[in-house]
């Protein structure tokens, strides 16, 4: 059995609630942070764990905390970012949801850490009950003199708020959403500065992914080293992968990073194999965004090594065979699904959530949308094809988010690695509206990879 | 739910109010502004959608411009513009979803209450909408319903008829089922 971090005590009945978490030793990471360690040995504590970011870019959380500017007599703040809405990722519902305490006192630790004494979890607004959850935790955690002022005596103040979104899958940029949370519209903001220097209402702030946060709590508790011994290399420590697709067993998993990918989808303490016996056609590793890769070139990279569920192994081959860890987000796809249709289905939600600002992707993501539905329809042509690599091409690098990378990825790798696929959808227009391609492009895989 | 036509002039009540200067106690002085979200959730509550004296009412409280209500209720997918059902069905209709049979059910919830997306059925109880993910791709096919966003995870066709006939009879008076 693999370890667990933060699910541990997932199962325990009552888990939600303040007092059952408690008694399963919740809070001692509050306890022995604000006690016996100062601010900056906590943060000094998470660098050394190699965390990284659980939201997608997978950027050291202790590194990006040490950025955090301290001038005097400025408030800094702590916003997590539980805008969840990276198409396949449900790991942050999942955790809100079922042990809600864990970032609660997450949030309270690393609060500490960053000095800030007002912090925000801004929710997606879809998830009221997440929020109502939430709240709840909150105001059982302030009763027992975890939050508020002079926190067990200790003389650290902190106030601890939840905030809505308004459905915005935007909001999860952090200068989106920290615009969001100020009460505007989610666009953007250029940077530099960054939030770091020049964040919520113009203070320093960071800004956390819900599982990087709750992911501090067992670093305080067991030490960083005990933390960092857990996976390989500089990927350090578990993941929660969300597993969704066409899958036996969908759902979130608390994996030790290193996890081969073959064992992820395969074993039974996993996702159990490809639902009604099906075979893999594709994946989709993490989350909507990121390259999706041919079934070969999931199990295997393209040196033959197996692939690992780290940082470092879904990236090898760069984006000519590889993809990325993103936010753990992984989509399979058995054998009759459509490529083309799923490329277009995932483009439409790019160019929806598109926030305008930036032509490349305010415009663009509406033209391959459209060119997708075409060949998806059956009237394209085989011009289209490098029209929407051409397309995506320019999207990719222009804009001020990374919302226009994020739409173009998966075009180009779709392209990249299912081209037959696509000129299939041209050249048999008609059947393509009755039948699937199916897997016959794996005549050779690896020739159609480079 | 409060019935409020378009060019009605709203007034919060006192619970509202209340409720208001909760939320607005959330941050520093002068930071009002990062109320409007929170605040525009609760008026949708009590509406069920944002009418333009109401947003013009929100204006007021939080002592902004109109336009930078409108802006805002303008940029977010969650706000009505026009009103809606009483209840509001909305499916996941992103990539995971659809590869377990969202489509379909989409289909079949326009076929049931007969009404096109976007549009309200005569009786006024109920509209409908594909959203885009609502990050919960492992449990697809999935279906929120506001106005209280309960959550139902793993749809059928055969669930969806439940669920229809469920709030029908709550709507009548009859809570016969819970909710999940």
């Amino acid at each position: 059995m693999a370890r667990k971090l933060l699910l541990t005590h997932i199962d325990v009945p009552g888990i939600q609630s303040f007092e059952v978490y408690r008694q399963k030793g919740g809070y001692r990471a509050v306890e022995k942070a604000l006690k016996t360690l100062t601010p900056d040995e906590v943060v000094e504590e998470v660098k050394a764990s190699g965390l990284r970011g659980r939201g997608g870019a997978g950027f050291p959380t202790g590194m990006k905390w040490s950025f955090l500017a301290k001038p005097e007599g400025v408030p800094r703040y702590l916003v997590c970012n539980a805008d969840e809405s990276e198409p396949g990722t449900f790991k942050d519902r999942y955790l809100m949801t079922y042990i809600p305490h864990a970032l609660i006192e997450g949030m309270i630790v690393s609060s500490y850490a960053l000095g800030a004494h007002t912090s925000y979890i801004y929710v997606r607004g879809e998830m009221m009950p997440q929020i109502r959850i939430l709240e709840r935790a909150i105001a059982e955690a302030r009763n027992a003199g975890f939050l508020g002022k002079n926190i067990l005596g200790t003389g650290y103040d902190l106030e601890l708020y939840v905030q809505p979104g308004g459905g915005a899958y935007i909001c999860g940029e952090e200068t989106a959403l920290l615009e969001s949370l100020e009460g505007k519209r989610g666009n953007p903001r250029i940077k530099p500065p960054f939030p770091a220097v020049s964040g919520l209402y113009n203070c320093p702030t960071v800004v956390n992914n819900v599982e990087s946060i709750a992911a501090t709590v067992p670093i305080i508790n067991d030490g960083a080293e005990e933390y960092a011994k857990i996976g390989v290399g500089r990927s350090t420590g578990t993941k929660l992968i969300s597993a969704g697709g066409n899958l036996n067993k969908p759902g979130v998993y608390e994996i030790e990073l290193g996890l081969p990918v073959e064992e992820f989808i395969y074993s039974d303490e996993y996702c159990g194999g490809i639902s009604n016996g099906k075979r893999l056609k594709a994946v989709v590793a993490g989350g909507s965004s990121v390259p999706i890769l041919p079934a070969n070139l999931i199990v295997k990279t393209l040196n033959g090594e197996p692939r690992l569920m780290t940082y470092e192994s879904l990236a090898d081959g760069g984006f000519q065979s590889g993809t990325m860890l993103g936010s753990g987000g992984f989509i399979a796809f058995d054998e009759d699904q459509c490529i083309v249709r799923n490329t277009w289905n995932f483009t439409r939600f790019y160019h929806h959530e598109s926030c305008g600002q930036c032509s490349p992707c305010r415009e663009g993501t509406g033209w391959m949308e459209k060119v997708l539905h075409k060949l998806e329809l059956g009237h394209g042509s085989s011009s289209d094809i490098d029209l929407l690599v051409n397309v995506a091409k320019n999207i990719e690098g222009n804009t001020i988010c990374p919302l226009g990378d994020a739409a173009a990825w998966p075009v180009g790798s779709a392209i990249r690695h299912f081209r037959d696929e696509f000129e299939w959808h041209v050249t048999n227009g008609n059947e393509a509206q009755t039948r699937n391609y199916g897997l016959a492009h794996y005549a050779d895989p690896l020739e159609s990879v480079v | 739910m409060l019935s409020v036509k378009h060019n009605e002039p709203v007034e919060f009540t006192e619970e509202m109010l209340g409720k208001f200067a909760e939320i607005v106690a959330r941050y520093p002085e002068g930071r009002q502004k990062s109320a409007l979200l929170p605040i525009m959730h609760e008026v949708q509550a009590v509406y069920g959608w944002l009418s333009v004296p109401a947003m013009d009412s929100v204006a007021a409280y939080l002592k902004l411009e109109p336009i930078e209500v409108y802006e805002v209720a303008t940029f977010y997918t969650m706000f009505f513009l026009r009103p809606q059902g009483k209840y509001v069905l909305e499916v996941c209709r992103t990539g995971p979803c659809c590869l377990v049979g969202a489509e379909r059910i989409m289909t079949h919830i326009e076929q049931r209450l007969g009404v096109k997306e976007g549009a309200v059925t005569t009786d006024g109880l109920f509209s409908w909408r594909g959203v885009e993910c609502m990050a919960a791709c492992g449990y697809g096919p999935v279906l929120q319903i506001g106005p209280e966003y309960t959550f139902h995870e793993n749809l059928t066709e055969e669930r969806v008829d439940e669920l229809i006939k469920e709030l029908k009879n709550k709507a009548e008076g009859r809570e016969l089922t819970a909710e999940s």
